[in-house]
């Protein structure tokens, strides 16, 4: 696929005149790829005393890592928890349309729904790497059915489950095999939930606290079980309280193992969570913040700037930018701490040698004018084709 | 030799790139090379504080120069002096050093040439001197165990065969080596005083270098700053050259 034997061979890429995001920062670099891959372009010079290919001019604008977003129920017209015969091409569809976005990545993410749903759509999703095709599939997102009744939310109430005494072995039932998926949204507050998180985490799945009535002390039980997600926050968990704090606690409890990071997905649309309150969240924990869509099938309206009183929230695909929230900080929430979520910082969401060559070329309003996956132009703004 | 004082540290840089500049479009340059300046061994080339890590950080990656084209000594080679040579070899198939752009230790050295160099010496093995080993601690977070004690470096000789020679000076700190340099006789223990018999040279500094200097000297050098900076008046573009080359036969006064 990527690299191998024929990368050394492979045509050297240039991007100029560009601000690339790279360790927190917007800087003046160049941007080097080959066979797919970010380029050291020191190595290239001195050890290969090789140049460039091909040099591109990126005219003064932002690179920065493709977009991961890891909730994601579908959109123009597809729902991924729709158990059609062809989910494939519902799948691929939305994968096509939300390069436009940046998007370079996705957890396509089912709600909660029936075991025969689960078993007809999980093995039609197989983990895919992006290309001109689409944006890659990492893996599923399974929110529910083992969630709270009281904080459903949009979930249907029938098909709502609790581990019953076989817990793992019911989840299994439930969902089919596990191979396509990625993450699971549970809440902690079931019976035998530790065990299942533990049983998922062991298996490399992600675990996600949400849809939960959890207070403090429960969802830290979780977090040292393994969960290391919080799905929406704020949303369909309990509020805030200054003697409970809930959920929302995680962000700055001192109880939680050493050295370990919770991630934290926000719908930084300005409607699921007032800009104050996403600025609360932020600067407890900035490095958490993993900015996602949700989006339903109805996704497809056009980007734009949402005025909320006195903030402006920009909507642009991803990346919402909240006034007083640095540039480099809504990138980094939209790619980097999503890739760090599920422990593939090595090859995506950053600019860093060695890594996948997927990027956005981004105009400072950020909006998208290109994006590429495996170092190929897979999308380009229609002002910017010639 | 010209000394050219400006005020700070930004300008002078500044007037040595314009000098630079008019001196390559005045070279005319066509399948030329140019060369570089020795390096510490012992460092691997990937190391933040490498030559080869400096030079590409602060050059070679803002220019189009073709790898082929560059030349770093390799402190890693097996043999050394053999590098040494080679380096030599490849100067004189290039065609000789145009310009020499060097700096100035605070011990008075050219390149690594360290005092007691030989005046006539060429590129070769230098074990450096506790003065330099000091000044370049900065760059290993000031810890002295971590610094190269031994580099491989262009001689002074190599650099007077050099068909003009700048040497940049700023600070303070570097003030009385540069009163040394050109204020005292010719000496081996100040090694860039061997510039005084250059036909050529140029001292870039800035006001805190001079601070050593007397009176008299840095007042008839900036009396000759208006002179001097028509040499850094940009020239037409290569493609006019024709036009360019009668204007520079009118050369500027010269000392």
């Amino acid at each position: 696929m990527r690299g191998g034997q024929g990368a050394a061979e492979a045509r050297v890429l240039q991007f100029t005149n560009c601000r690339i995001l790279r360790g927190g920062k917007l800087l003046r670099e160049d941007l080097w790829v080959r066979g797919g891959r970010i380029l050291d372009p020191e190595k290239l010079f001195f050890e290969e005393r090789r140049v460039a290919d091909e040099r591109r001019d990126c005219g003064g604008c932002i690179l920065a890592p493709g977009f991961i977003d890891v909730q994601i129920n579908g959109g123009f017209g597809v729902d991924f928890s729709q158990a059609t015969e062809d989910v494939g091409s519902g799948v691929a569809l939305v994968a096509r349309r939300i390069l436009s976005h940046g998007v370079t990545s996705f957890c396509p993410t089912l709600v909660t729904s029936p075991p025969e749903v689960y078993h007809k759509v999980v093995p039609q999703i197989p983990v895919k790497s992006g290309g001109p095709h689409g944006a890659g599939v990492l893996g599923l997102h399974l929110e529910g059915p083992f969630i709270s009744r009281e904080k459903r939310g949009a979930h249907p109430e029938a098909h709502l489950r609790s581990f019953e005494a076989n817990a793992f072995q019911d989840l299994l039932a439930t969902y089919g095999p596990l191979d396509n998926v990625r993450i699971v949204t549970l809440a902690p507050e079931l019976g035998h939930s530790h065990e299942v998180i533990r049983e998922l985490t062991t298996r490399g799945i992600c675990v996600s606290l949400g849809h939960s009535v959890a207070d403090l002390r429960a969802a830290e039980d979780a977090v040292w079980s393994g969960a290391t997600f919080i799905t929406h926050l704020f949303n369909a968990m309990l509020p805030f309280h200054h003697r409970d704090p809930g959920i929302v606690g995680l962000l700055t409890s001192d109880r939680l193992p050493a050295g370990r990071c919770i991630f934290y997905g926000m719908i930084a649309d300005g409607t699921h969570t007032n800009p104050a309150a996403l600025r609360i969240a932020h600067r407890a924990h900035p490095q958490g913040l993993v900015l996602v869509t949700d989006a339903i099938p109805a996704l497809g309206l056009g980007n734009g700037r949402h005025t909320l009183g006195q903030q402006e929230v920009e909507v642009d695909g991803l990346t919402a930018y909240v006034a007083g929230c640095s540039v480099e900080s809504a990138l980094e929430a939209a790619s980097l701490h999503p890739a760090q979520l599920l422990g593939l910082e090595k090859s995506k969401g950053t600019l860093d040698f060695g890594a996948d060559a997927d990027f956005v070329v981004l105009d400072d309003s950020l909006h998208v004018q290109a994006t590429y996956i495996s170092g190929e132009l897979v999308w380009q703004a229609e002002a910017a084709r010639q | 030799m010209k000394l050219i004082i400006l005020d700070h540290y930004s300008q002078a840089s500044e007037w040595a790139a314009k000098y630079i500049r008019n001196r390559i479009i005045q070279f005319n340059p066509g399948p030329e090379k140019y060369f570089t300046l020795g390096l510490p061994t012992g460092l691997p080339r990937d190391h933040p504080e490498s030559y080869h890590s400096f030079m590409w950080n602060n050059f070679f990656k803002h220019i189009d120069i073709h790898p082929e084209n560059t030349h770093i000594l390799d402190g890693n080679a097996v043999d050394l002096q053999a590098e040494c040579d080679a380096f030599e070899e490849k100067i004189k198939a290039a065609g000789g050093i145009e310009l020499f752009v060097g700096g100035i230790g605070p011990d008075g050295h050219i390149a690594f040439n360290e005092p007691g160099s030989s005046l006539v010496s060429r590129t070769r093995v230098k074990t450096l001197a506790m003065d330099t080993i000091l000044a370049n601690a900065r760059f290993f977070d000031g810890e002295l165990t971590k610094v190269p004690t031994m580099a491989l470096t262009v001689g002074v000789g190599t650099v007077m065969d050099a068909r003009e020679v700048m040497i940049l000076i700023t600070g303070a700190h570097k003030a009385f080596a540069l009163y040394k340099a050109i204020e005292e006789g010719v000496n081996h223990m100040w090694t860039v005083s061997a510039f005084q018999q250059h036909p050529r040279t140029v001292f870039v500094c800035d006001e805190d270098a001079t601070l050593e200097l007397k009176v008299k000297t840095v007042k008839y050098f900036k009396g000759l700053m208006l002179v001097h900076n028509k040499l850094v008046d940009p020239l037409y573009s290569i493609k006019e050259k024709e036009t360019e080359k009668s204007q520079s036969s009118k050369k500027p006064y010269s000392d």
